[in-house]
């Protein structure tokens, strides 16, 4: 089983090195085919280890596969290894199995781009990170696996540089999540002062001894972590990456910005659940921070008009439902909606990368309609998404998200519960609204576009319908309301039991009944079900009215579709008086001083040269007279001296 | 007669010296410089030849015998000055036709290429 799980990172690796080094010589296809196998590979891996893990006692589910040691410094013993326990399997598959559809997909999307090997190598990269990100078994292979994907994901971002808006957008991706590893780095540097190590089974172990519950050093830990959760997962106030990063290829926003890197936040805190489940008052930030960015992203995809910025933001909303998981300490539930999350969002975005494809790179909702004639398989997996994603029974989201919201209820406070259900309706509403301009209706298409617009080709779709099925199904593994139907939560307990325990140990468990639970999910269903009505009537019975909004309530409208101007902000706190001192500091310090030191030093040498040089008179008596008056000189210092 | 005194030997050695100087420093034409350069090699000869006889006999060991003999030390030097000169009159006199072949003058002014 070791050797198994160590292909689950180096066969990615292995498509890199491929593809990197001999992608231009391979052609096309070649390339797609080995960055393609070398997924498949890792999700067969995956899938192996799975088994074994499955047919494992619960007590056993933690297999620790050591690799080497990597910086033995005296006191300080780092090694590289592998964890397999549910929650990184569970990781692991969702990341290559979704990473394998997306792949596939992107052998039809970026067939025509000339970059194409230089896409799959970074594609694959950015799997292989993740994957060390989520099988790591130490907190800095965690780290190592953090970095490399925001690297993945500046470098994909940006991958049309020339383009200025994109090499911009990458910039900002990594800056910002940098500001957040900020706090992660410090995060970790207290870990190590407190447990001596990295490795999560030292500190995890340990952690009830050397920590006491609601203490400093463990609230500052979580808090310092959660920092570099928001970075990472985009959420208030480190998620302006994010809207920003939809420039960079469809595929990459599916797979990087939907399903999986900026879920690693979700896996970290769920990884820490112990020492989270110690510090009540980080888990109140972190139920908080992910409450409040449900809503508030969900009120800006309202009205935003470019198809892959509302999924940005609803992106941005739906890990603020993680979050919220989390923070109420149901975490097994934070991973699920992850899960499910991963197949409708990255299934939306595909299907957006289809309809954009189609119509030549055409991102405005206001210039699409009546596409769902012409797209049909398009158009019904958009649906599905769509549907997936509102919270509507049968389907995956409904699963996981009336999970979020029982567990926010019945866990948290009232308060959470209506500001997610909220946020669920925003969600279904935006989400319909796509629906209905961007498939339905009259076509308000380019006119020149209009004659081509077709499906996209079978390698495109096929992933598409792959994903429809998994939104479907995806959610059955815990389906909510029927008792023991929570397999996925079964097979999570191992990791979150810990966890579990001090959090119960707190609170008295309260018993609610099955009935109030049945009420609390319809109550969510309607919500859900108004939201896609009242799209139905704003956007296809009365066209105008949504317009009309816009006309009467005009500040209003104008700072949701600025985003609350929350980027302007930014800019004239930070980037602007950053800007200002890095200006000061080079004219200041690198232009006067030290290259004025060195110019010095240069200008010095020039003078005494311009003054010296007088001396060359080219005339020989001149310096006979000084070799004589030398002479006199040492007479005269050797008779009186 | 009474021995000229070494101190007149030297006298007019420094004095020769001295004339040899000048004419290095004053003069013009090359091959004047060249006799003040002579004319200072052959001061210091005087001054080393009167200096040897200065230092008067000494006991020598020669073939057997032993005798007293003047000071050698100071006549070789004179001999390898003389050597020397006549070196450096062979080289400098090349330089100076090589030069008036190129500037037809010996002028040693006219010399001021490395002028800066």
């Amino acid at each position: 089983m070791e050797r198994v799980a160590w292909l689950i990172i180096l066969a990615p690796l292995a498509g890199v090195l491929l593809n990197g080094l001999l992608g231009r010589r391979l052609g096309k296809r070649l390339v797609g085919v080995i960055a393609c196998s070398a997924i498949f590979v890792a999700f067969i891996a995956a899938a192996l280890c799975f088994r074994h893990l499955v047919q494992l006692d619960a007590d056993e589910r933690a297999l620790h596969v050591p690799g080497f040691v990597w910086l033995p410094v005296g006191a300080l013993q780092v090694s590289f290894g592998i964890l397999l326990d549910p929650l990184s399997v569970v990781m692991a598959l969702v990341v290559t199995g979704v990473g394998l559809l997306i792949h596939i997909y992107s052998i039809g999307y970026m067939a025509h781009d000339e970059n194409y090997s230089r896409y799959f190598t970074w594609l694959n990269l950015f799997t292989a990170s993740m994957l060390l990100l989520v099988l790591a078994d130490s907190f800095l292979v965690l780290f190592v696996g953090w970095e490399l994907v925001a690297l993945c994901s500046y470098l994909l971002i940006g991958f049309w540089f020339e383009r200025k808006s994109a090499a911009a957008a990458g910039n900002k991706a990594f800056m910002v999540n940098r500001v957040g590893d900020v706090g992660f780095l410090v995060g970790l540097l207290l870990i190590f002062a407190t447990f001596g190590t990295f490795d999560y089974s030292g500190v995890f172990a340990s952690a009830g001894a050397k920590l006491q519950v609601g203490g400093p050093i463990v609230t500052a830990i979580t808090l310092l972590l959660f920092i570099g959760a928001t970075g990472k997962s985009a959420q208030i106030p480190l998620y302006v990456w994010l809207p920003d990063a939809m420039e960079g290829p469809t595929p990459v926003s599916a797979l990087i910005h939907a399903a999986t890197m900026v879920t690693a936040g979700v896996y970290m805190v769920a990884r820490c659940s112990i020492l989270y489940a110690m510090a009540p008052v980080s888990m109140t930030v972190v139920a908080y921070v992910g409450a409040a960015t449900a809503l508030f992203a969900a009120s800006i995809g309202l009205v935003q008009n470019d198809i892959k910025r509302v999924l940005a933001y609803s992106t941005i909303s739906q890990i603020g439902y993680m979050f919220l998981a989390c923070g109420v300490g149901a975490f097994a539930v934070g991973i699920f909606h992850l899960m499910t999350h991963a197949f409708f969002k990255a299934l939306l975005f595909l299907c957006a990368g289809s309809v954009i494809h189609s119509l030549h790179d055409e991102m405005d909702i206001r210039r699409m309609g009546g596409l769902r004639s012409r797209m049909p398989v398009t158009y019904g997996t958009f649906v599905i998404g769509s549907l997936a994603i509102s919270g509507i029974i049968p389907l995956a989201g409904f699963c996981s998200k009336d999970q979020i919201l029982w567990h926010a209820l019945a866990d948290g406070n009232a308060a959470y519960w209506a500001v997610a259900a909220l946020a669920a309706g925003m969600t279904a509403f935006y989400m319909f609204r796509l629906v209905f301009k961007t498939f339905w209706g009259e076509s308000r298409v380019d006119r020149d576009l209009e004659p081509h617009v077709h499906e996209s080709p079978s390698v495109m779709t096929l992933p598409l319908v792959g994903l429809a099925i998994l939104s479907v199904i995806g959610g059955w593994v815990s389906f909510p309301l029927v008792a023991r139907g929570d397999f996925f939560g079964h097979f999570l307990d191992p990791t979150f039991a810990p966890a579990l325990a001090i959090i119960q140990g707190e609170v008295a468990a309260e018993h609610v009944g099955l009935a109030k639970e049945l009420v609390m999910s319809l109550i969510a269903l309607g919500i859900a079900a108004s939201g896609i009505v009242l799209a139905y009537l704003a956007y296809v019975r009365e066209p105008g009215v949504a317009a009309g909004f816009a006309r009467g309530l005009p500040r209003l409208y104008r700072l949701v579709l600025d985003k609350y101007r929350v980027d302007e902000t930014y800019a004239r706190l930070f980037v602007q008086p950053g800007h200002a001192a890095a200006q000061g500091l080079w004219r200041g310090l690198d232009v006067s001083i030290i290259d004025g030191a060195v110019n010095g030093v240069a200008w010095i040498v020039g003078r005494m040269a311009d003054g010296l040089r007088l001396l060359h008179t080219g005339y020989v008596r001149s310096y006979a007279l000084a070799m004589a008056m030398g002479v006199v000189a040492i007479l005269l210092y050797m008779l009186y001296s | 007669m009474a021995a000229i005194p070494t101190s007149h030997y030297i006298m007019l050695s420094a004095a020769l010296f001295a004339v040899g100087v000048l004419g290095v420093l004053i003069r013009r034409n090359a091959i004047v410089i060249f006799l003040a350069i002579e004319l200072m090699l052959n001061a210091v000869n005087l001054a080393f030849v009167a200096m040897a006889r200065h230092m008067g006999p000494v006991a020598t060991k020669m073939g057997g015998a032993t005798g007293l003999v003047d000071a050698m030390q100071g006549q070789v030097f004179v001999i390898f000055v003389l050597a020397v000169a006549g070196a450096e009159v062979a080289v400098g006199l090349a330089i100076i036709v090589a030069l008036f072949r190129h500037k037809r003058t010996l002028d040693v002014d006219e010399v001021n290429l490395m002028k800066w």
